[in-house]
C-alpha cells in the first residue's frame, strides 16, 4: 500500500533521513521504533509532504505522491495523528472532529462521529469543551479520532503514548488494535515505547540516525538482543 | 448634552468605518501573522471604484438611490476583492516560509505601489461625488443646537452592524470559518487534515478586502470626496483600532474601531481638531503599555 524508497529529508540544515526504505501492506500495523532524534517523526511528516523528501520516492497505492501538496496527499486517504497531538486548543472537541472530516463525505459525518464516540466515549461527554481544556490522554484520543474522521485508508500515528499514564496508554493501544481488526485500517505507528509497539504490530522497523538498521516481525524484534539492549532494557516494561 | 449626543453619533459612524477596515488587518494577522500594510490602499481602491461606478450609473441615468447603492456596493466588493486576492497572490504567497520581515516589507512596497498606481491612473486631485443620500432625522432640538442623524449615517451604522453579525456567524458557524480558525491556530495541522491552506488564506484576503470595499463605498457617500491618499490615513487608524482591540480578535477589531472613532470625534469637538490624531495614538500607546495584548486580545500562550 505504502512504499518508501531511498527517502532523504532535510530538517533545516540537518539530514534527518538518509535513504529510508520501508513498506506497509494493506491491513498491517507496522511500527517504527528508535531513539529520540532518530528521524521517526520526520519520516511520518515526509509521507505527508511536510517537509518534502529531497530524494527518493513515496508510492501510495502505486501512485507517486512524493511531490504532492499536503492537503492532496491527505485527500488520497492518509491521515495523521502527529507528534504533540496538535489539537486546535480554541476549537471545541466537536469542531476539532468537524475539521477532521474536511476530506470526508458530508453524508458520512454522523456515522463516523458516532464510531469515534464509541471508540472513545469520553469525547462524547467533552464534545462542547474546548480542545485546550482536555487532559493529555483525552487530547490523544481526540487527535486519533480527528484523524479517523476522514475515513483514511492509512493512519499515521506519532507517539500516541507519549506523556500518558500507563493505563491510558494501554487504552489507546487497545483502541488502535481494535480499529485495525474491525475496520481493517492500515496503521504506521511511531513509538518510543518499543515494548508495547512491537507487541501490537505485525512488523517493525528500527530507525537509527536516519537509517533503517533492522526490520522484522514484532516478535522477532522483541526477541532480538540488540533491540532488547537498546530499546527495551531499562525502558518501560508494562 | 445635545452637542455630546451629536458627537457620539458622528464618532460611531466614523468608528463603524474603521471597524470594517480593521477586520481585514486582524484576520490576516490572525491567520498568517503579518500586518498587511496594503490593506488601507485596498480600502482606498474601494472608494475609487465607488466614485467611478456612481458616475457611470449617473451617465446611464439610474436615479433610484437604493438600487444605485446596491449596484455600486456589488461592483466595489467584486473589484476590490479581486485586488485583495491579487495582492496576496503576487506579493505575499511567494514569500511564505521566508523570514518573518520579508512579507512585511513586501506589504509596504505594495502599499506604495497601489498609492502611486491610483495617483497615475486617476490623478492626484481630490475626486468629488455629488451627494447621493441626502437628508436625515432631527433627534433633538434646543434653542441653540440641533442634533441630527443623517440618512447616510443610519445607512453606515446599519450596514456595519449587519455585516458584523453576518461575519461573526460566518466565522463561528460555517466550514470556511472553521477552516480559518484552524489555520489561525496551526497551519501545518490544518494541512494535515486536508484543508487547502493556500485557498483559505486567499479567501481571508478576499473577505477582508470585501469589507474594506464596503467601508470605501460608505466613506465616499459620507464625505463625498476621495483621493489616492485616504487609504494611508484610514489604514493607519484602522490598524490602530485592530491593535487597540487586540490584534487577531474579531470583536476586538470592532470595539477598537468604535473607540477610535469616538475618541477622534470627541477630541475634535471639545479640544482641537489639529491634534485629534495625536489623541488617538496617545490612547493607543497608553492602552498598549498597560495591556500589551490589546483590550480583547489574548496572550500568546496556550496549554499544549
Amino acid at each position: 500500500m505504502l512504499t518508501l524508497s531511498g527517502i532523504h529529508t532535510f530538517y533545516g540544515p540537518i539530514e534527518a533521513l538518509r535513504g529510508v526504505d520501508i513498506q506497509v501492506a494493506r491491513g498491517e500495523i507496522v511500527t517504527l521504533i528508535g531513539a529520540n532524534g532518530a528521524g521517526k517523526s520526520t519520516l511520518l511528516m515526509t509521507i505527508c509532504g511536510r517537509p518534502r523528501a529531497t530524494r527518493g520516492q513515496i508510492l501510495f497505492d502505486g501512485e507517486d505522491i512524493t511531490r504532492d501538496e499536503t492537503f492532496l496527499i491527505v485527500r488520497r486517504g492518509i491521515a495523521q495523528a502527529p507528534e504533540g497531538r496538535r489539537i486546535f486548543a480554541r476549537l471545541t472537541v466537536f469542531e476539532n472532529l468537524q475539521i477532521g472530516a474536511t476530506v470526508g463525505q458530508p453524508q458520512h459525518f454522523d456515522e463516523d462521529i458516532e464510531k469515534v464516540f464509541i471508540l472513545f466515549p469520553i469525547l462524547r461527554q467533552r464534545r462542547n469543551q474546548r480542545g485546550g481544556t482536555l487532559s493529555g490522554g483525552e487530547q490523544q484520543m481526540l487527535s486519533i479520532g480527528r484523524a479517523l474522521m476522514s475515513r483514511p485508508r492509512l493512519l499515521l500515528l506519532d507517539e500516541p503514548s507519549l506523556g500518558l499514564a500507563p493505563i491510558v496508554a494501554k487504552q489507546i493501544f487497545a483502541a488502535i488494535a481494535e480499529i485495525n481488526r474491525t475496520q481493517g485500517l492500515t496503521v504506521l505507528l511511531v513509538e518510543q515505547n518499543a515494548f508495547h509497539a512491537l507487541r501490537l504490530a505485525h512488523r517493525g522497523y528500527v530507525l537509527q540516525t536516519g537509517r533503517i538498521v533492522l526490520s522484522g516481525t514484532g516478535a522477532e524484534l522483541l526477541a532480538n538482543p540488540e533491540v532488547r539492549s537498546a530499546y527495551l532494557e531499562g525502558g518501560v516494561h508494562a | 448634552m445635545e452637542y455630546f449626543l451629536q458627537q457620539a453619533i458622528n464618532g460611531i459612524t466614523l468608528g463603524a468605518i474603521y471597524g470594517l477596515v480593521a477586520i481585514g488587518y486582524t484576520m490576516v494577522y490572525g491567520i498568517i501573522g503579518m500586518i498587511n500594510f496594503a490593506h488601507g490602499e485596498i480600502y482606498m481602491i474601494g472608494a475609487f471604484v465607488a466614485v467611478i461606478a456612481f458616475s457611470i450609473l449617473a451617465m446611464f441615468g439610474i436615479a433610484n438611490v437604493p438600487l444605485a447603492i446596491l449596484i455600486v456596493l456589488a461592483v466595489a466588493v467584486i473589484f476590490t476583492s479581486a485586488y485583495g486576492w491579487t495582492v496576496e497572490r503576487i506579493a505575499y504567497r511567494p514569500l511564505r516560509g521566508s523570514f518573518r520581515l520579508a512579507p512585511l516589507i513586501s506589504a509596504i512596497g505594495m502599499s506604495i505601489f497601489l498609492q502611486n498606481y491610483v495617483q497615475v491612473l486617476q490623478g492626484a486631485r481630490v475626486k468629488p461625488l455629488q451627494p447621493v443620500v441626502t437628508g436625515g432625522l432631527t433627534i433633538m432640538r434646543s434653542d441653540h443646537f440641533t442634533v441630527a442623524l443623517s440618512y447616510i449615517q443610519i445607512l453606515i451604522i446599519l450596514t456595519t452592524v449587519v455585516l458584523m453579525i453576518g461575519f461573526s456567524l460566518l466565522i463561528a458557524r460555517t466550514a470556511l470559518g472553521r477552516a480559518q480558525r484552524a489555520c489561525e491556530q496551526d497551519l501545518t495541522m490544518a494541512a494535515l487534515l486536508g484543508i487547502n491552506v493556500d485557498r483559505t488564506i486567499s479567501l481571508t484576503f478576499v473577505l477582508g478586502a470585501g469589507l474594506a470595499a464596503v467601508a470605501g463605498v460608505m466613506v465616499t457617500l459620507y464625505y463625498g470626496v476621495v483621493d489616492f491618499y485616504i487609504g494611508f490615513q484610514a489604514g493607519l487608524k484602522a490598524f490602530a483600532a485592530a491593535v487597540l482591540g487586540g490584534i487577531g480578535s474579531l470583536p476586538g477589531a470592532m470595539l477598537g474601531g468604535l473607540l477610535i472613532g469616538l475618541v477622534e470625534a470627541f477630541w475634535a469637538a471639545y479640544f482641537t481638531v489639529e491634534y485629534k490624531d495625536l489623541a488617538t495614538f496617545a490612547i493607543l500607546i497608553l492602552v498598549l503599555i498597560f495591556r500589551p495584548t490589546g483590550l480583547l486580545g489574548r496572550p500568546d500562550v496556550e496549554k499544549v
